[in-house]
């Protein structure tokens, strides 16, 4: 067995079944997972992956119906009173009465902390001095998000649950709600957060986990995910015969065309490769156009993981 | 770019009582800047005491007419507040997940529970000093031990908090909605509250002083209209509600 490690979050084997409709669901399935102290950890997967039951197990949300939840060291479930000044919680929605104004409910939270951040400053800080007396119910969506992200980091936590931080903002907020969680990990706290954007996951991520049906598929560092793996797109006239230019490539690699004069090549990509390419559209009189080598992304990874089939 | 936050890590908990305070005082308002339940809390009681006082629309048998209505006027109030308001309040704070967000913070459920039991008596306070001031302009003469008077409000809210609590912590909120209006309605009708139970049928009279409604409005009468202490069976029938309404809505509460 993994003995416990000292992570912000450590999970093992964790299982929580769901009463489903002709038996039962599971809707986290044996998943493990360590998020480090002090990093940010990103739970990637579809709708319905088991990202937000997941977190809200390490929130004492929700009781897990085996395995071995650790946050902060603590079991959430049996040591909330100890733990839940310690970590702050930003639910996927809702959470606020609708009539409470955005100031006055940050500064409810804030009064439940011995040492909390000045809710003025914070709602400076997200763009919403101007809705600090707006009813929660009358403010705009990416509004009401960005107080929920206020609401979970303003009594100075060391570990930040959000899940689906994001989703729905501008791309504004978007930006500001990123700039916020890159400063909590520069100032030491850990932030795990769930996410179904890629770019979210690559751009703040020290480790992503990609879950599908419960269970980590994959993680690591985005730049491990990616790997070296890179590719080649270009643009030119439609119709080329790719079946000549791969039989000049090394084995293994794939060419295809879609949509019409977007063209893309998988393969080993170095110098050699490049100038093999260039030199066969030269020989066929064919100008390149928008020639770029690129890595794959954690979308090609993700969609490699999980399929491509809509999820319900 | 704006002033930086220290964000570095600094977590702990505010002493109990200081949430406890910062949540009741939070409820308060929250009460008395909402309209519907400031309609119900104060207008009601208001309009019906001067309007029954002020004119010989009921007859309300012998006695000064405001004798008789300020009590029955102050346990609708308790009721208003202990259960119709707080039902509804706290059924929509669980539907739309309040309650859960406010159980990821320091707060402890024990600690909300109190704050609420707080603000319901604080409201309580602003709705009696309310309903005095118009029952002493109306001519009202209080009689009897305003200890009797304070034990039988604190029992009737024990036992409408009880019963409004396990509505919100059971039901659906448009359920508790309707419900806690109509419980509201019917128990303004039949529990003694302007219409006397003296003109019930015997049988019928006898099931209904079992309400607490009825208990809580016939008790501050036999205090407050002919100077009684301690009025033995209204406060047995509330505190048996009491405790009854409070076990179950510990047993039964759930908080999403």
């Amino acid at each position: 067995m993994t003995p416990p490690g000292d992570g912000a979050v450590e999970l093992h084997r964790l299982v929580k079944r769901y009463a489903a409709a002709g038996g039962e669901r599971r809707a986290v399935d044996g998943l493990s997972l360590s998020a480090a102290r002090g990093a940010v950890t990103a739970l990637l997967g579809p709708n319905g992956a088991g990202k937000t039951t997941t977190i809200e197990i390490c929130e004492g949300f929700r009781r897990a119906d085996s395995g071995t939840v650790r946050v902060l060291g603590l079991d959430p479930a049996a040591d909330g009173p100890a733990l839940k000044p310690r970590v702050g919680v930003m639910p996927q929605s809702g959470g606020v009465p609708g009539t409470a104004r955005a100031g006055e409910f940050l500064r409810l939270v804030a009064s439940f902390h011995a040492t909390p951040l000045d809710p003025a400053a914070l709602l400076e800080r997200l763009g919403l001095t101007e809705h600090a007396r707006t009813p929660y119910r009358r403010m705009s969506g990416g509004q009401q998000q960005r107080l929920s992200l206020a609401v979970a980091v303003v009594g100075r936590p060391e570990l930040v649950f959000l899940d689906e931080p994001t989703t729905g903002l501008d791309p504004q907020a978007r930006h500001a709600t990123w700039e916020l969680v890159e400063e909590l990990r520069a100032a030491g706290a850990s932030v795990v957060l769930t996410t179904h954007n890629m770019d979210e996951a690559e751009r703040l991520s020290d480790h992503v986990v990609i879950v599908d049906h419960g269970k980590v598929v994959a993680e690591g560092a985005p730049e491990e995910l990616t790997g070296a793996e890179r590719q080649l797109r270009f643009r030119a006239r439609p119709g080329l015969g790719l079946e000549e230019l791969l039989s000049a490539l090394p084995a293994g690699s794939a060419a295809k065309e879609s949509p019409a004069g977007h063209y893309l090549i998988e393969a080993d990509v170095d110098p050699g490769l490049l100038a093999t390419v260039t030199a066969w559209c030269a020989s066929h009189g064919v100008l390149t156009e928008d020639l770029r080598i690129e890595r794959r992304t954690l979308e090609d990874v993700f969609l490699e993981l999980t399929g491509r089939e809509l999820r319900p | 770019m704006t002033a930086p936050l220290d964000l570095s890590p600094a977590p702990g908990a505010a002493p109990l009582p200081r949430m406890i305070l910062s949540q009741a005082a939070y409820e308060v308002r929250a009460v008395l800047r909402n309209g519907e339940q400031l309609l119900l809390t104060l207008i009601i009681p208001v309009v019906l005491l001067t309007l029954f006082s002020a004119t010989s629309l009921l007859d309300l048998g012998p006695g000064d007419r405001v004798d008789f209505l300020t009590p029955g006027v102050l346990a609708l109030a308790v009721m208003s507040t202990a259960f119709t308001g707080q039902a509804i309040g706290t059924g929509f704070e669980r539907r739309y997940g309040v309650l859960k967000r406010l159980g990821a913070t320091p707060l402890p459920r024990g600690g909300l529970i109190a704050a609420k039991t707080l603000s319901v008596v604080a409201v309580e306070a602003v709705q009696a000093v309310v309903i005095f001031a118009v029952a002493l302009a109306l001519g009202w003469r209080p009689h009897g031990d305003p200890g009797s008077v304070l034990l039988l409000l604190l029992l009737g809210t024990a036992a409408f908090s009880g019963f409004g609590l396990l509505m919100a912590g059971t039901l659906r909120a448009e359920a508790t909605l309707a419900a806690a209006n109509l419980v509201y309605i019917l128990l303004l009708a039949v529990g003694g509250v302007v219409f006397p139970l003296d003109e019930f049928p015997g049988g019928v009279r006898d099931a209904l002083e079992l309400l607490p409604i009825s208990a809580l409005a016939e008790g501050l009468r036999d205090v407050l209209q002919d100077g009684a202490a301690l009025p033995g069976t209204p406060m047995i029938v509330l505190a048996v509600w009491a405790v009854a309404g409070l076990a179950l809505a510990a047993k039964f509460f759930e908080w999403e």
